[in-house]
């Protein structure tokens, strides 16, 4: 033990007594190597890191190439056409986009009043150890699988809302002139109205927890100021909660709908599977990804196919906009937060 | 005056009703679902469930096939994919924390994390299925490796980011190389919340269904055979729901069920490793 402390630590660390003094030509391979390990290391983490961004570019690149025929093929009204024909290969994608939108709309109508209501609660009305369990409650919800959605969705869910609340709907709105029009025709159970409801469920923890999350970071000076000069709990968080944390609570919608545009399974076993647009919320519908989720194994010929990967395309350029504007805000809401 | 206050609290009232509402309305969720999955399979939930293989139509039979099918892709997935993202994390939160690089990285690792799965399906189609000329099982887990990647990698930078910078410091005071610090020091103190990263991502792929559907696409007899389709659970529920019999549909449900509680099952492990850690 006489001499750690003239060798260089790093020899004692990594090889306790084995690099004697004066063991010159060891420690310096020693070093050579430790240097060579560390740049080799260093360059492997880089390409990983570079592998993040060509997976991106890949799936970029490989949906234009795969949509490539049908572009050619049908060219602009490829976007504006309703029809999809695979007999006659006539495609066009607005009835799934259509679909994609009107169900991702009537989602966040529902999902987001809900979730910044359930994030009020917990910020500012829930007891404190009531706090994380129905915190973790909520975030459950996110972690269901997909597909249990849609199995519950056709079989508990559809069924109860055909007796429940469709007719309903159609009783009280279908006598009032327009609003008759939205709910339409017989109740099927499954439809619009009822992919929209689901994704609302689906939706909702992202929601809750990142506007939970913003609500927490204002500062407690100003929440205590405005309770200070009598403001009331629902004042508080109306005019000082909200207006600070809006850009954050706007990202966690906008991630929200990103989810709910781009979800597949779920929506797929209920929403009717039916290649039209109708103004009414209660008929089948059909979405991008659940158009592409029914039909791709069994499109027969290489344009089908190719009108598919359009499609996926297109579902993947309307999220990438989405998600980036949601990344931007909460990345806005972050620097501020500090 | 006292109406303008009686009328404020009225206000107040009504919106702290709704709030509590609406959080009891979200729980209901939660509980009508995990009440809907257990009447529904505990029912057909027995040992033959795990012993025999996926029936023809009209006949009894097992799960065995898809949940040895759907653990293998994922063990493959997780092997993939694991790797390649915590390597990718630790660029970002050690070597080039302040490269441009990395911030390009974050901001695309974010939108891989929330993109639909579907069309990572559309793009292992393009890349491995159409150029094979056949489904396969590896393309299967190669999809869901894909999807594993962004959740490990933000888990990853998040974690290392944690780490104090002391640590690193005194390590590098000693004269170490940064891939001793980072091996020897910093992976270490990180250890709970990189495994808290793989589990949430195994969380998020066993229920998978959707870049499953023409990569792995589906089998009903016993395969291990990675070059051949291979079954999943997720895409025989998907199968066996959507089709007109009883012994089929009943079988969806056991696997839904299955599939429900090793999710939740490993989402609380790791929320439970997560809580710890910050506790300490």
């Amino acid at each position: 033990m006489q001499s750690a402390g003239r060798r260089p630590v790093v020899d004692v660390v990594l090889n306790g007594d084995a690099a004697a003094i004066g063991a010159v030509p060891t420690r310096a391979k020693t070093l050579d190597r430790l240097r060579w390990g560390d740049a080799l290391f260093h360059q492997l983490t880089r390409a990983a890191a570079v592998g993040v961004l060509i997976v991106l570019s890949g799936v970029i690149i490989s949906l234009i190439h795969g949509s490539l025929p049908a572009l050619r093929a049908f060219g602009f009204n490829f976007l504006v056409e309703d029809r999809w024909n695979p007999v006659t290969e006539k495609f066009g994608a607005l009835a799934p986009i259509y679909g994609t939108i009107i169900t991702a709309f009537l989602a966040m109508l529902i999902a987001v009043p809900i979730g910044l209501l359930i994030s009020v609660f917990l910020t500012e009305l829930c007891p404190l150890w009531l706090r994380r369990p129905i915190g973790i409650a909520i975030e459950l919800l996110a972690g269901i699988p997909s597909i249990i959605y849609g199995i519950w969705g056709l079989f508990v869910f559809a069924p109860f809302l055909q007796q429940t609340l469709q007719p309903f709907l159609i009783d009280v709105f279908g006598y009032i002139p327009g609003l008759s029009l939205l709910f339409a025709g017989p109740p099927y159970g499954i439809g619009v109205l009822t992919a929209g409801l689901i994704l609302a469920i689906m939706v909702l923890p992202f929601i809750t927890s990142i506007s939970r999350d913003v609500f927490e970071a204002v500062p407690p000076v100003l929440k205590e100021a405005a309770y200070g000069v009598g403001c009331t709990t629902w004042e508080v968080v109306r005019y000082v909660v909200l207006p600070y944390a809006r850009v954050g609570v706007i990202g966690g919608v906008m991630l929200g709908l990103g989810r709910a545009l781009g979800e597949t399974m779920a929506v797929t076993f209920v929403i009717g599977n039916a290649h039209r647009i109708s103004a009414s919320i209660l008929a089948p519908g059909t979405t991008i990804s659940a158009t592409i989720a029914n039909e791709f194994t069994e499109a027969v010929g290489d344009l089908y196919t190719s009108a598919l990967i359009a499609l996926g395309l297109i579902l993947f350029a309307i999220t990438f906009i989405v998600l980036a504007a949601a990344r931007y805000m909460l990345l806005r809401i972050e620097r501020r937060i500090g | 005056m006292n109406s303008l206050y009686a009328a404020r609290r009225r206000r107040n009232g009504l919106a702290m009703v709704l709030s509590v509402t609406a959080t009891l309305f979200g729980i209901g969720w939660l509980a009508l679902i995990l009440g809907a999955l257990l009447w529904e399979g505990l029912s057909g939930l027995s040992l033959s469930v795990f012993t025999e293989m996926t029936p023809p139509p009209g006949a009894a039979g097992g799960l065995l096939n898809p949940i040895v099918g759907s653990l293998i892709l994922t063990v493959l997935a997780v092997l993939i994919g694991t790797p390649i993202g915590i390597l990718a994390g630790t660029y970002m939160a050690e070597y080039g924390r302040y490269s441009p690089l990395t911030s390009i990285v974050r901001f695309i690792n974010d939108i891989l994390l929330s993109a639909p799965s579907i069309v990572v399906g559309l793009f292992i189609y393009e890349v491995m299925v159409a150029p094979m000329g056949h489904f396969s099982g590896l393309a299967g887990a190669v999809a869901l490796a894909v999807i594993v990647i962004p959740v490990v990698v933000r888990t990853t930078e998040d974690m290392l980011l944690l780490v104090p910078n002391p640590l690193r410091e005194a390590a590098a005071a000693l004269g170490l190389p940064r891939v001793v610090v980072i091996g020897r020091v910093c992976y270490r103190a990180a250890k709970a919340g990189m495994v808290t990263g793989v589990l949430l991502a195994i969380a998020r792929i066993s229920g998978e269904t959707a870049p499953l559907l023409f990569t792995g696409l589906n089998n009903q007899f016993w395969s291990l055979n990675l070059d051949a389709p291979m079954a999943s659970l997720p895409v025989v529920i998907f199968q066996f729901a959507l089709s007109p019999y009883k012994e089929w549909q009943q079988l969806a449900w056991t696997g839904a069920l299955i599939i429900t509680f090793t999710v939740l099952a490993l989402s609380i492990i790791a929320r439970m490793l997560s809580a710890t850690r910050k506790q300490s």
